[in-house]
């Protein structure tokens, strides 16, 4: 599962694991995210960002993710959360944002 | 395979599956049944399927109804007598005092609060943000004699069985009993 595999992008190669998480979240930039953004079709605007920086932040405390804590985190609700990451908002804008895959199950 | 010809392999990992490799699309969640723990389950299974981006769809019936009306949902108890598993060695006439039951579901939904588990009001409002469908049935409400003042807002509508058949409906789809 950790073998580092390497993600073929016209910015950066940066190593992911087998699930295309980034393996060091220091590695991660804007024009990354912007590729992966695109791979799920997403175009990332500001708000996108911002909930990124934020999910970045809180990783990098050591706070569990979960979608309801983005729910309170006062820049997106859940439903514009959904909206902004379709197909699994809380495990794609983790995939986006660089940081591990949440493992929550709320 | 062959949009994927032009792509290196590598990057084949890093891309999320598409739409024609994921089978399950749907979940149809059933709750039938009013105890804490029940309902619970039935939540936690329908706001996983949308987080991991599948549709999700909940039917309460019988006493499952509780948990979507807006007296009871965030008054639901956990059965302390008829559970072998909750606290075993409790004698059944002790955990059936009058009171027990309410304080052991309080002390339940205290452990939940420490979890950061949403009451069931927020919980169906965190589904139906998620764009999941929450419904009533039909016979078990007018057996109840509940309308639809009676139940939350997120409740969408009162249906009978044939419409919740066609909730499912469609290729992909399981269907959950509680």
């Amino acid at each position: 599962m950790l073998n580092p595999i390497y993600m073929e992008t016209v910015v950066k190669q940066l190593p992911v694991n087998a699930e295309g998480y980034l393996l060091d979240a220091t590695l991660w930039t804007p024009e990354w995210a912007n590729e992966v953004a695109r791979s799920y079709g997403i175009t990332l605007t500001d708000k996108h960002f911002d909930v990124l920086n934020w999910l970045r932040k809180k990783q990098a405390e050591g706070v569990a993710l979960t979608i309801r804590k983005v729910g309170a985190s006062g820049i997106v609700d859940i439903k514009q959360f959904y909206e902004l990451f379709p197909g699994g908002p809380l495990k794609v804008s983790s995939k986006i944002a660089g940081i591990p895959k949440p493992v929550s199950c709320i | 395979m062959i949009d994927t010809l032009d792509k290196p392999v590598t990057l084949g990992n890093a891309l999320p599956a598409t739409k024609n490799e994921k089978k399950l699309k749907r979940m149809l969640i059933i709750c039938s049944k009013g105890k804490l723990e029940d309902v619970y389950a039935a939540l936690v299974l329908a706001n996983g399927a949308l987080m991991e981006g599948l549709e999700a769809k909940m039917f309460f019936t019988f006493f499952g109804l509780e948990a979507i009306t807006k007296k009871k949902a965030d008054h639901l108890h956990t059965a302390t007598v008829g559970n072998p598993a909750f606290m075993p060695g409790m004698p059944t006439m002790v955990a059936g005092l009058p009171g027990f039951e309410a304080f052991a579901s309080y002390m339940m939904m205290k452990e939940m609060d420490k979890l950061d588990i949403p009451h069931v009001t927020e919980f169906l409002q965190m589904i139906e943000a998620g764009g999941g469908e929450i419904f009533a049935c039909k016979l078990a409400a007018d057996m109840f004699h509940l309308k639809k003042e009676d139940f939350l807002p997120e409740v969408k509508d009162i249906i009978t069985v044939g419409d919740m058949y066609a909730l499912a409906d469609g290729e992909g789809t399981q269907i959950i009993f509680i």
